[in-house]
């Protein structure tokens, strides 16, 4: 990290948030760790195919940043999508049904866990090309600036995709022509199976500043910190300031995709413990609520217990939800056109 | 009619595009004030300003994944891809990301974006700036494909590509920019899909894409002259291709070339004759005959650049032996 690179941490007291706003996150957060237990079950019951990558240990940064997000500002997700997905505000019911395949999926099942998309909350979808994404977000924020709109863009990537050139063809882009954009960096430790370290030569944050794009290195646990430091830029973005580069330290709990049992080779249990016992952003989370008396346990409980609920109910129906008609294998693949807007003095 | 160049037609579909719609703009390397090496774009920028005629850097992944974004968040981006050859650089974002999008949501997403770029050889550019590669994008569902043979197709087709919801790649064949065709003044669309019956024969069908069309032309002119009469159709559009005329014109002249500037291996002229072959079989007296560009990189030296792309002597040549009843053994 070079010296212009904003560390930030929150204070541990401060927060101008509401009580709701804060059980809101909280909620987020649960609700995702909730969704991959569940789906994480349903790929190794058997119940659902192909490949999944688990978001479980990330929650914190994919809350913290979407919290920060009206509906018509837009992300761009990755592989590791399914939080991103919820937080951005996406039911349970249409992702198992995507997840499975289903025709009342997000996608009419035709996506699946590696490109869900959620256009109604601004999610323009997940995507299995590593760094793929970057080019739409950068995109997408242009878009917003020709036409005047205010929304902003979010561009989630991990920290394997920061070894894609992509990425500083669109952040040298995004600062030229002052894009309301933010390159949302996932650092979890690892690039599939490898160390980050042995892929990332020098600093992350320093490849943005390089371009003269205002970078931060963040702790990607503690949700609050992610939420107001996200405001701040959005804010920023919207008033023509971006973009902006966020590398949040965070990691993943599961393997790089569910099938990824045996890592031990790449990295320690002792190493994964430690994250899950002393740095999980709900438990954390949790507790400074309970030590602010924002909320009490048996309250946070009953939260819980409702997500789980919730999500119970939503495989059940998933998995009794109708697959897509035969008839569905051609349709999508060419969008319609108006033929009345092919006329000459239309 | 007026005559216009095929470089003024596409600059004046963009500028009355870009008159009707505020979503649209271009984007790309040297496109603004440079107007393109090919100078097609001259005069768009003192129109329309820099903030919808944008100059990129050396990037075409990086502008063309930028279109992809714009289109599916409510633009109509033109992108302006330099050169036919840097369709390699950015596959992943046309073919992965653009095509992909509306089918992978279900539906709800969709890239309502041109890229416009060209192809042809005998320019003596070299193997990496004379490749002719629609058969790589048209390979690709979810793209359509459209290759304008003069000015008119140029203007037509290309105002039809920007109102089209879909990514769509128009090819111009960059050695016919100050070719001159009939314009009409009025505005006039060219909906994709249907072919163009360029010249009515009876013998052998020539089926030409781009400016195969003119060597089609010239060659039905030479075999005219022999008492062959061969009928020149182009289909404008290669996704979606127009069967049904393609596959009447054949069954009634029971012979046909397909020639096209791809490489002929893998490429446009077999999948067209292919589909004539599977659904037009029992009308033939002779097989489809296949003309693409020799399978060798486009070399530099003129005499040998010249002798990898079909030229009318060598479709006229082919179509008095089809006519015969040689059989003839493609490349």
């Amino acid at each position: 990290m070079t010296s212009k690179t904003k560390t930030r941490t929150r204070t541990k007291t401060a927060s101008s948030l509401s009580k709701e706003e804060h059980l809101r996150m909280y909620t987020q957060m649960v609700r995702i760790r909730t969704f991959e237990d569940n789906a994480n079950q349903l790929y190794l019951a058997g119940k659902m195919q192909g490949l999944t990558h688990m978001y479980s240990g990330e929650e914190a940064v994919a809350v913290g940043i979407c919290e920060a997000l009206t509906d018509s500002d837009r992300i761009t997700s990755t592989h590791r999508g399914h939080g991103h997905c919820v937080a951005k505000g996406a039911n349970y019911k249409e992702m198992f049904c995507e997840l499975l395949g289903k025709q009342e999926g997000y996608c009419r099942g035709k996506g699946g866990s590696m490109h869900i998309a959620d256009q109604s909350h601004g999610n323009l979808g997940a995507n299995a090309i590593v760094g793929g994404s970057m080019g739409i977000a950068t995109g997408s924020a242009l878009r917003a600036k020709l036409l005047g709109q205010d929304d902003v863009t979010v561009c989630f990537f991990g920290d394997g995709a920061t070894a894609q050139g992509l990425l500083y063809e669109v952040m040298n882009m995004a600062a030229l022509w002052k894009l309301p954009v933010i390159f949302a960096c996932e650092n979890n430790g690892y690039s599939e199976y490898t160390k980050t370290e042995e892929i990332a030569a020098g600093s992350i944050t320093a490849r943005a500043e390089a371009f003269g794009i205002e970078a931060f290195q963040i702790d990607g646990q503690d949700v609050l910190a992610v939420n107001e430091l996200s405001k701040k830029l959005v804010a920023r973005c919207r008033d023509g300031d971006g973009p902006f580069f966020l590398e949040l330290m965070t990691y993943r709990y599961h393997g790089h995709h569910v099938g990824d049992i045996n890592r031990e080779y790449y990295r320690s249990k002792k190493e994964e413990a430690d994250w899950k016992e002393n740095r999980d952003p709900i438990i954390r989370f949790r507790s400074w609520l309970v030590e602010q008396g924002i909320a009490k346990e048996d309250e946070i409980e009953a939260l819980n217990a409702q997500i789980k609920q919730d999500a119970k109910e939503a495989v059940a129906y998933a998995e009794a939800a109708a697959y897509p008609g035969l008839e569905e294998v051609d349709m999508h693949v060419y969008a319609e056109t108006d033929p009345a807007t092919l006329q000459a003095g239309k | 009619m007026r005559e216009i160049t095929l470089s003024q037609a596409v600059n004046e579909a963009l500028a009355e595009e870009m008159r009707r719609d505020p979503t649209t703009f271009i984007i790309g390397e040297d496109v603004a004030e440079a107007g393109t090496p090919f100078k097609v774009l001259s005069g768009l920028v003192e129109e329309f300003g820099t903030s919808r005629v944008i100059d990129t850097p050396i990037s075409e992944p990086g502008f063309v994944g930028i279109g992809v974004g714009a289109a599916l968040t409510g633009a109509r981006p033109i992108v302006d891809l330099m050169f036919g050859d840097f369709i390699y650089l950015v596959m992943d974002q046309l073919c992965n990301q653009a095509a992909k999008q509306h089918y992978m949501s279900g539906g709800k997403l969709s890239v309502p974006m041109v890229l416009r770029t060209n192809l042809g050889a005998t320019r003596r550019s070299g193997a990496q700036h004379s490749q002719s590669l629609q058969a790589l994008v048209a390979h690709i569902p979810g793209i359509k494909v459209a290759l304008p043979s003069s000015a008119y197709e140029a203007k037509g087709l290309m105002k039809t590509a920007i109102r089209d919801n879909n990514p769509v790649v128009i090819i111009e064949d960059k050695l016919m920019y100050q070719d001159k065709a009939p314009v009409p003044e009025e505005e006039y669309l060219i909906p994709f899909g249907e072919a163009n019956i360029k010249r009515e024969g009876s013998d052998i069908t020539l089926i030409g894409t781009s400016s195969m069309v003119q060597v089609a032309e010239a060659a039905a002119k030479i075999l005219e002259a022999e008492g062959i009469s061969a009928e020149v159709i182009d289909p404008r559009t290669i996704v979606p291709l127009d069967e049904d005329t393609l596959l009447k014109s054949v069954r009634k002249t029971s012979r046909a070339i397909v020639i096209d500037e791809g490489h002929q291996n893998y490429g446009i002229t077999g999948e067209i004759a292919s589909r004539l072959n599977e659904k037009a079989f029992y009308y033939l007296d002779a097989p489809v005959l296949r003309m693409g560009a020799m399978d060798v990189p486009v070399p530099f030296s003129p005499v040998l650049e010249d002798l990898t792309v079909p030229t009318p002597e060598r479709v006229a040549e082919n179509a008095r032996r089809l006519c015969a009843g040689e059989m003839i053994h493609a490349a």
